[in-house]
């Protein structure tokens, strides 16, 4: 996974609540059987005029000018700020792996729907809740500044915009030390197999019904 | 030990560890996969040399690319691929897994709960927000990313972090023609889509204690699209019973022992929850969905809201997109809005009861001229078998329904059931967001019933009033 320390990134605005993770990646492109390669189609409905189909070249598409992605003033933003519910919907983890492929490092929102959440801390994709006044702010100050960018120091858990204010967000301990490290959770976890082992036992011991080899 | 909910019972009975942040190690006792959300998974345990943790925790199936026709084979490659992958993957770990054909395959949510594979007790996670249907059954049941279940593929356990608890109750008795769906709705769109985002729900009252196992199953169901990871409902005689029997339920001599067991998995009288919603059961009437957020939903005598009279800018800007999208003006009646098409099906309501409540309303008339399509989707290949057996498919299909082969279907359409752009779908499955259907589809989410009327009348109608 990758590591996330600190980042500075030129800010892209959605200023909508409810983007759920149909918009994010529509569900034609959840057959593949891969991790990567869904940038192209990060919220393919809304980006595109025609319709989009896994394998289709998308270099020639017709663009929605409406979009504020094909915007040009927002072309490599990194850090995309939106409303509330970010993320609802689905638990498909092509969304953050389709933010991720696109090139955003984190989203900010004034929430987030529980499974998108914990799936973008899985791809190095940091998700930062900010109160809904501030996310305001900031959308309306990204709307009237052509290149505005924000510094994201995660150790500090800190947003800071240009004119010198800081942000503090929260984030889980455990979280943090994993995407400032860059680690994998299973090789965590599989440092306490004996206790998972002792676990299961007991409580194969106690409930043998749980533990049906097959169906009858 | 002072008065628990149903889910700290359930959380503390799981947690094998925890971090000093509150980050803990649950056990997982039963995972469902399908063809999906797993590749990825199952990728990431080859390149690191890792074995599946507990193969007989796992049932697989084949579901959301499945044709619903009569075809033996997926014509769509890409579709075809990932459902061998996922054969490969069971053949080469030893899985169980239904396959397309094999008489039990189904919609996942919908086998589980058929095969006895969901427990009460139990914690049961897959790939799918839909996951939380299995609380239905006093299990801890959640919806899980592709990089988690690579993680309890790999370690039987999920990191995770307790959640707070949150109470929905429906006291008193549900009016004629009120169904768990409309309970759902009604639930979602008191508290909102977000409105259960960071808790678990239990699901309590008498209405709720009055409900089937299958309106419970609908019920935990859209539990995640109130925003909460799990919905649950405590385990009764109503529980004990549809278990009975099953092919992975306890055995004769286990039978007692276990029943002792799911009887303690309640909320205690006085225990705690963070925040408790009531809602008066007969104050509940048939939903209708006019937007796209399952939070945009009204009664079948409301009428499409008018933008001009929200106050909030975000929400008016969202009612004025969604009327947009939805081609729908403001302040028109719904029970004027006309459809095209007609499905009835998903995880949220495909079961055998489902069925008959749909036939019921079906049964001697005929569906309207107007409507293109009106198709019945099956939860499971036993379901389907069980409705033939009792002649619900005759009554579909001489009213003019398609009667098709089970799997997710229209809800998502990632097999070949679509909207078309424009086509306007009273649906029983569970979102009506923006293109789930079919690109530039248009969505109304109903139960099973108000479905049945919809295609006959060829737009929505009151029930009570057939």
């Amino acid at each position: 996974m990758q590591k996330f320390t600190t980042h500075d990134g030129l800010v892209a605005p959605m200023d909508r609540a409810n983007v759920d993770t149909d918009a994010i990646i529509p569900k034609q492109f959840l057959k593949s059987i891969k991790r990567s390669g869904f940038g192209p189609n990060l919220f393919d409905a809304w980006r595109y005029l025609d319709e989009g189909q896994p394998g289709k070249d998308n270099s020639n598409r017709p663009l929605n000018p409406d979009f504020v992605l094909n915007q040009a003033r927002y072309k490599g933003a990194s850090i995309l700020l939106t409303r509330e519910n970010f993320g609802c919907g689905s638990s498909r983890e092509h969304a953050p792996w389709a933010l991720e492929d696109y090139g955003f490092r984190a989203v900010i929102a004034s929430s987030f729907a529980d499974i998108f959440h914990s799936n973008s801390y899985k791809n190095g994709l940091l998700p930062i809740t900010l109160s809904a006044e501030i996310v305001n702010d900031l959308l309306h100050t990204t709307l009237s500044h052509e290149g505005y960018r924000l510094t994201i120091d995660l150790p500090e858990q800190k947003v800071m915009t240009p004119d010198g204010r800081a942000f503090t967000f929260e984030i889980d301990g455990f979280r943090k030390y994993c995407l400032i490290e860059g680690l994998d959770d299973i090789g965590l976890t599989l440092r306490h197999a004996e206790e998972i082992k002792n676990f299961e036992g007991s409580r194969r011991a106690a409930q043998p019904w749980l533990y049906v080899e097959s169906a009858r | 030990m002072s008065s628990q909910t149903l889910y700290d019972k359930l959380w503390h009975s799981h947690v094998i560890r925890s971090e000093p942040d509150g980050t803990a190690l649950i056990y997982i006792d039963r995972h469902l996969v399908h063809e999906v959300t797993s590749p990825q998974a199952f990728e990431g345990l080859r390149l690191n040399n890792r074995p599946v943790w507990r193969v007989s925790s796992i049932l697989a199936t084949q579901d959301h690319n499945v044709p619903t026709t009569a075809v033996k084979e997926i014509t769509d490659p890409v579709s075809r691929l990932q459902v061998s992958t996922l054969d490969e993957n069971c053949k080469s770990h030893g899985i169980t897994e239904f396959a397309m054909g094999d008489p039990r395959q189904g919609i996942v949510h919908v086998i589980g709960p058929e095969q006895g594979a969901t427990l009460p007790g139990m914690t049961v996670v897959c790939g799918d927000s839909h996951t939380s249907t299995h609380g239905a059954f006093a299990a801890l049941a959640m919806g899980i990313g592709t990089s988690e279940v690579e993680h309890v593929l790999a370690t039987q356990c999920l990191l995770s972090k307790k959640a707070k608890s949150m109470l929905v109750r429906v006291e008193g008795v549900l009016r004629p023609g009120v169904t768990a769906k409309d309970v759902a709705l009604a639930v979602i769109g008191e508290i909102g889509t977000a409105g259960g985002t960071g808790y678990a729900i239990e699901f309590g009252g008498s209405a709720i204690r009055g409900l089937s196992m299958e309106g419970r199953m609908t019920l935990c169901n859209m539990a995640i699209e109130a925003g909460a990871r799990n919905g649950m409902v405590a385990a009764d005689e109503t529980t004990i019973a549809y278990l009975r029997g099953r092919p992975y339920a306890p055995t004769a001599q286990q039978w007692d022992a276990a029943v002792a067991v799911w009887k303690t998995l309640h909320s205690d009288e006085h225990a705690q929850f963070d925040r408790v919603v009531d809602i008066p059961a007969d104050s509940i009437e048939p939903q209708v969905t006019w937007g796209t957020s399952p939070e945009m939903v009204t009664t079948i005598g409301g009428k499409v809201p008018d933008p001009a009279r929200e106050t909030d800018p975000t929400r008016r800007q969202g009612i004025e997109k969604a009327l947009s999208y939805m081609g729908l003006k403001a302040n028109t009646p719904i029970a004027d809005i006309e459809i095209d098409k007609v499905f009835i099906g998903s995880c949220t309501n495909s079961r055998i009861e489902d069925l008959r409540a749909a036939a019921d309303v079906v049964k001697g008339r005929q569906v309207s001229s107007r409507v293109k399509l009106a198709m019945v989707v099956p939860g499971s290949g036993l379901v389907k078998a069980a409705a033939e057996k009792e002649g619900l498919d005759r009554i579909f299909t001489e009213a003019g329904f398609e009667w098709r082969n089970p799997g997710c279907s229209m809800c998502l359409g990632m097999n070949d059931d679509r909207l078309e752009p424009g086509e306007r779908c009273a649906s029983t499955s569970n979102r009506n967001f923006e293109g789930r259907q079919g690109t530039g589809g248009r969505t109304h989410l109903v139960s099973p019933a108000m479905a049945a009327a919809a295609a006959i009348a060829g737009h929505f109608v009151d029930i009570r009033n057939l």
